[in-house]
């Protein structure tokens, strides 16, 4: 709790510098406007205009969540809150495909996590490549996928998912290898002693204490996924989702609409941490490893 | 159909091979430890283009190696101006940039308990958002060129850079530092003497992170807009037009700057950091 001061200081902070900072960075467009209209400004009146412009260089933050409410709880009270131009259309179509994306990415990381920790060929086959490969820039393979799919008929949410799959299936496989590797000599050995057998020692001692390994990973690839759902989101030219919303609000200079899909965005991505967060704190609560 | 065959039969000696070696008693040499993923490397190239050849897939699906390779060969001086222009202008620019100003921040903000209790959290907040989102931004601010990459990869790299440069001067105990002060050592000298030696796994541990994040903001910032060279402009570009293994000749150059940039990183991180648990054999 003592925290909270501090970080709502630094927040106010961010939020006085923003404002600060979109004062200067719109006033050249407030002042060619006036000089256009042959009036002057006072410097209360360009504070005043550019704070309010229609495309702004930098929107001021009142702007930016007027413009996220305006294109969520406003059209849901309108009851159009699944119209096209609510946000919250697109930032399912994002979700749903980050989520599908994190299942697949999961589920095999984990299967190919066992393989390396049960087989010593694998391991020292594969395991060097899924670490050098967290090195390499996967994201620049997205358009590539979206439009080879595409070309085979594959459309609409499934490449996106394979993207956020890909992204989030190293960090699942290096973090499950690390957990499922982590009891200690003495601990197998005890289990050798009750004369254990692998499935056994795997389901009572192997996987319960690759749990924290699990969520730690867990919480690196479904921010990765989500990354990955909005990349994937900008070749197949902005048709929908939170990505497709950045593209088009820079092809027209929309500037507003790119600000608000990008809290959307972060806020998604904060959403999805944190219930990964309080699944992990629950789950290790259950098991006893509360740290 | 022979290929099909034959290439599937080399991945099962190859399997079989390496569970061999695995299992042999020279499993723990280094030579059995290097060749073990190289002979699978090779594996997968090698079902790869006896599979793309036998069964006939299109170019515009999936090029086979041998056909990225001759790519490759032939426009080295083309990847070459991508290199410059996405990897060194853009990412290096923006990579050094903002790991600096992360590192000056951290050690600024290291004396304010206050401002490390509530910068921290923000900064791993922040670390978590999917910053690529800002390249519109930015781009729009700063240009098509490489400047407007460059600030891509610098709001990128900041944030992870910050927090593990923050924990890495905590990473102190309480018997050094009062050894410090029995010793009188001034602030600054137990920042150069003790912390910032002591900070360095955990600042090393963000450089290597941001080497990679540095290529992602670099590549993805030219979908937004570029002059017409890049590496992401090419990979866009050639996707339009289905040059398939353009855009494969362009990933195995991100491949290969990717490792190579990582491994600079860790081999300068071996050097300096080499009093540490870690890094010993």
């Amino acid at each position: 709790m003592k925290s909270v001061l501090p970080i709502l200081t630094v927040v106010v902070a961010i939020v006085l510098i923003w404002y600060a900072a979109a004062i200067p960075m719109n006033a050249q467009w407030a002042r060619d406007q006036a000089a256009r209209a042959d009036t002057t400004l006072t410097t209360s009146e360009l504070i005043a205009d550019t704070l309010s412009q229609d495309r702004p260089r930098l929107p001021a933050p009142h702007q930016v969540v007027v413009e996220l409410w305006n294109s969520t709880g406003d059209m849901v009270l309108a009851g159009r809150g699944l119209s096209n131009r609510s946000l919250i259309l697109h930032a399912w179509y994002t979700l749903s495909a980050t989520l599908l994306g994190f299942a697949i990415g999961t589920a095999a990381g984990i299967l190919l996590a066992v393989g390396i920790v049960y087989n010593r060929a694998m391991d020292m086959a594969v395991m060097p490549w899924a670490i050098a490969s967290q090195t390499i820039p996967i994201l620049a393979i997205a358009p590539m996928i979206i439009v080879v799919l595409n070309s085979v008929g594959v459309q609409g949410l499934v490449p996106k998912a394979i993207i956020s799959a890909y992204l989030s299936f190293f960090p699942v496989v290096v973090g499950m290898v690390k957990g499922l590797r982590s009891p200690n000599a003495s601990q197998l050995d005890l289990l050798q002693t009750y004369n254990a057998s692998r499935n056994n020692s795997f389901w009572k001692l192997r996987l319960p204490s690759s749990m924290p390994y699990f969520f730690t990973a867990l919480k690196i690839g479904i921010a990765a996924a989500l990354v990955g759902a909005i990349v994937g989101e900008l070749p197949t030219g902005a048709v929908r989702g939170l990505g497709a919303r950045m593209l088009s609000g820079s092809y027209y200079g929309q500037t507003i609409q790119i600000w608000s899909a990008l809290f959307a965005a972060a806020l998604l991505a904060a959403a999805l941490v944190g219930i990964v967060g309080l699944i992990e704190r629950l789950m290790l609560r259950r098991m006893g490893m509360e740290q | 159909m022979t290929l099909v065959i034959l290439s599937l039969a080399f991945w099962l000696a190859a399997y079989l091979f390496n569970n061999w070696l695995a299992k042999s008693r020279w499993s723990g040499s280094r030579a059995v430890r290097l060749a073990v993923p190289a002979i699978f490397g090779v594996t997968v190239i090698v079902v790869w283009e006896g599979l793309v050849r036998g069964l006939n897939v299109p170019m515009v699906i999936l090029p086979a190696p041998s056909a990225i390779a001759t790519r490759f060969a032939a426009s080295l001086d083309l990847l070459w101006i991508d290199f410059v222009q996405t990897v060194v202008k853009g990412a290096l620019t923006g990579y050094l940039i903002g790991t600096g100003a992360a590192f000056v921040t951290a050690v600024l903000i290291d004396r304010s308990l206050f401002l490390k209790r509530g910068l921290l959290p923000v900064g791993n907040f922040i670390a978590a958002l999917p910053i690529v989102g800002t390249a519109p931004i930015l781009v729009m601010w700063f240009g098509f060129d490489w400047q407007s990459k460059a600030a891509v990869v610098v709001a990128m790299v900041f944030f992870p850079m910050l927090v593990n440069t923050v924990q890495g001067l905590a990473d102190t105990g309480k018997m050094q530092r009062d050894l410090m002060a029995t010793w009188s050592a001034s602030y600054w000298q137990t920042l150069f003497k003790l912390r910032l030696p002591a900070a360095m796994p955990a600042v090393f541990n963000g450089l290597k992170i941001a080497t990679t994040l540095a290529l992602i903001g670099a590549i993805v910032a030219e979908f937004f807009g570029s002059p017409i060279k890049g590496m992401g402009f090419r990979i866009s570009t050639a996707v339009g037009t289905l040059g398939l293994d353009m855009v494969w000749a362009e990933i195995t150059v991100a491949a290969l700057a990717g490792s190579a940039f990582y491994g600079a990183v860790a081999m300068v991180e071996r050097a300096v950091t080499f009093w540490h648990p870690s890094q010993r054999n």
